[in-house]
């Protein structure tokens, strides 16, 4: 007699359900939208146009996507170690900030292929030390890292004000801003890039940083699932006391991945400073961190699924953007509902449809008494 | 003098008017924690209660009217979060993020959707605000030095919810500490196995705490958008729900110590205002940006373990698995 399987087998636990969850906040999202009295299929079709619809749009859609990729990244690995690295808004401000002192000192002595990797270990270095001292706290003190890493947002956010109204701003000049950076060591847009081989394409704040982004996911990919650090890092989120047991440390352990999360943070600045703004300035990375949590969740802290939820925040985003454009009824805010709902649904209850899956599942797979 | 002296009581009177939403979502932090539940969405309980409160103030014309749709708006969120949390186990932080983003999103989305005014709600008059008491005899004092400034100006002249704020620490002291609830409540927030072998269920005594969360939630946004202000701003709550959370932590999860520091935070809020391009002898001009960046500094220290230690309750954020 063949027992019952116990377990809901992967397609259903890593494929349906997530997927089930999506569905769910956003027909929520459709329904207040019906009730806002709008259209939600039009709605909805607006979007889906404004994000791929043509050239212009793919490369707004993809530009936020590479934002989402790194902070989607950052909250996955933190994960990995059973740590929420909700920190994600103040590692990649403070990551502009080394991106920004790295332009200031040397933009006019090096050329770009020796700022790329300059502004990327910059970014990576600030992105990093902003995640160290919660980490450092969270593995050496016992403060808990959600609250710590919630001060250093806010604390962050003080002193990039303190320091671009004050001491980084261009003189003469009101708005809180740096000078620009000098233009031969801008990272190149992917319209320029791509005209090199002789492809047009139209203008867009899309450039070369979605291919790090997309280099960081291999990264993180190998460095979860390949090697001993990694196996280290999921031991640890798994059960700390097996991993401590097995004579792993916790403290190094939690140090260094927060450092690695807070560096793929810092990224977002690649795309943002060296990319497209080209000068520091404020707020430059207002909500890509907290996005950078509905990204993880709905990708279940793996790479692919991270590109995937980075390309649907990214099309939100951007067919969002064009929707409020068309109808003045919608404000860009609906997408910050939409995230929330998705948050609410893949993150918070990710469980509640699990049990009656469960049972349905079991129901239909328990194999009936064999006919005679 | 005399100058200096009202400047002083003009301070303190600024930092109880900002310090009452602090007080107000602390203790809402404080007694869901010490049930064994984190409450991030303090910060998106409250806004989503100053637009509710705006909103039903200023189609209802009655301040009141806006309190009870305020504090009921924050109490739907907050039994979401229990859904979510308590019924359905899922992570309290991701829940908490959630609603934070959720009240971000909507009260602006709805606002402008209702009212077309780029997300505020329409400016609140008379009745449809909760207007400043004037203690007897206010006036007739206030022209006294010292002590008639310290009644006229700091004790009489605010509204009804800034007096309800400070009450309301005694009554979270009482019911935390001298109840039977609030022993079952510190129960289930520090062993809640023992609490259930008991007979007392965990989730009800959850649920519980997220209905006082919730209304003392509603209560600080109602007082920010009729009391304190006179309508809805987009995201006017500009992150006081989190300086409450670092409040409730750095008074160490008890009432009277929260209330101190919400003082010591809304104190540094007021004179973050007035200091500016102020020279201090010894450090001289000190930065806005720091003094607006210290309440969150201090927890952090008090965090690490420099200036004391805080415990948080035992099982605060681990959902409750009852044993078959």
């Amino acid at each position: 007699m063949a027992s019952a399987p116990d377990k809901l087998p992967a397609w259903v636990d890593i494929g349906l359900l997530p997927v089930i969850n999506v569905a769910l906040a956003f027909m929520v999202s459709g329904l207040l939208i019906a009730a806002l009295g709008q259209d939600p299929f039009e709605a909805t079709w607006v979007m889906i146009r404004g994000a791929f619809g043509y050239e212009e749009s793919l490369g707004y859609t993809f530009y936020y996507t590479t934002n989402f990729v790194f902070t989607g990244l950052a909250v996955a690995v933190a994960f990995h170690a059973g740590l929420f690295n909700i920190g994600g808004e103040g590692q990649a401000y403070i990551g502009g900030l080394g991106v920004g002192l790295a332009f200031l000192a040397l933009d006019q002595y090096l050329p770009f292929a020796l700022m790329l990797p300059i502004c990327i270990i910059a970014a990576a270095l600030f992105g990093a030390g902003w995640a160290y001292i919660p980490a450092y706290l969270q593995a050496k003190r016992g403060s808990h890292i959600v609250i710590t890493t919630i001060m250093f947002n806010f604390i962050a956010a003080s002193l990039m004000v303190y320091l671009l109204v004050n001491v980084m701003i261009q003189p003469g000049q009101m708005s809180p801003e740096t000078r620009e950076f000098n233009s031969a060591t801008w990272l190149p847009y992917m319209h320029e890039a791509l005209a090199w081989f002789g492809v047009e394409v139209a203008q867009s704040p899309l450039n070369l940083s979605i291919i790090w982004a997309l280099i960081c996911c291999v990264l993180v990919w190998g460095l979860i699932w390949h090697t001993r650090w990694g196996y280290e890092i999921r031991a640890v989120g798994a059960n700390m006391s097996a991993a401590v047991y097995a004579g792993m440390p916790p403290a190094r352990i939690i140090i260094v991945t927060m450092c690695i999360s807070g560096a793929l943070s810092g990224f977002v600045a690649i795309n943002e400073i060296m990319g497209v703004h080209h000068k520091l300035l404020l707020d430059f990375a207002a909500g890509y961190g907290f996005t950078g949590i509905a990204v993880s969740l709905m990708g279940r802290n793996h790479p692919v699924g991270i590109v995937l939820a980075g390309l649907l925040f990214g099309a939100l985003y951007q067919g969002g953007a064009e929707l409020a454009f068309e109808n003045s009824a919608f404000t860009p805010d609906l997408i910050v509902v939409i995230q929330g709902l998705v948050v609410l649904f893949s993150g918070a209850l990710s469980y509640m449809l699990r049990g009656p899956a469960e049972r349905l599942y079991f129901a239909l797979a328990t194999p009936k008494p064999a006919e005679a | 003098m005399a100058e200096d002296f009202l400047l002083m009581i003009l301070t303190l009177d600024a930092t109880i008017r900002v310090s009452v939403p602090l007080i107000l979502c602390a203790l809402a932090g404080l007694v869901v924690e010490r049930s064994g539940v984190i409450d991030i969405g303090l910060e998106g309980k409250m806004l989503a209660g100053a637009f509710a409160a705006a909103t039903a103030a200023a189609l209802s014309g009655s301040a009141w009217v806006g309190l009870l749709g305020g504090i009921g708006v924050s109490v739907m969120l907050a039994m979401l979060h229990g859904f979510a949390t308590i019924t359905h186990r899922g992570n309290q932080i991701v829940s908490g993020v959630a609603i934070n983003i959720l009240a971000s999103g909507l009260t602006v989305l709805l606002g402008i959707s209702w009212f077309q005014m780029g997300g505020q709600t329409p400016p609140l008059t008379g009745a449809a605000r909760f207007s400043s008491l004037s203690f007897p005899g206010a006036d007739a004092v206030a022209d006294v030095p010292l002590l008639g400034h310290l009644y006229s100006e700091l004790l009489s002249g605010h509204n009804v919810l800034v007096y309800l704020a400070f009450l309301t620490v005694p009554a979270v002291w009482w019911l935390v500490y001298r109840t039977r609830f609030g022993l079952r409540l510190r129960a289930t927030g520090e062993n809640p196995a023992a609490v259930d072998t008991a007979g007392i269920s965990v989730v009800r005594m959850r649920y519980l705490a997220l209905i006082i969360c919730g209304i003392l939630c509603g209560i600080a946004g109602a007082y920010l958008s009729t009391g304190h202000g006179a309508g809805f701003l987009r995201e006017m709550t500009a992150g006081k729900g989190f300086i409450a959370l670092a409040a409730m932590i750095f008074g160490k999860w008890r009432p009277v110590p929260v209330l101190f520091a919400c003082l010591l935070f809304g104190f540094l809020d007021a004179i973050a205002i007035r200091l500016q391009g102020v020279e201090l002898p010894v450090i001289g001009e000190m930065s806005v940006q720091f003094i607006q960046a210290l309440p969150y500094i201090l927890t952090v220290v008090l965090l690490a373990g420099f200036i004391g230690r805080a415990i948080a309750p035992k099982a605060s954020g681990i959902p409750y698995v009852k044993e078959h």
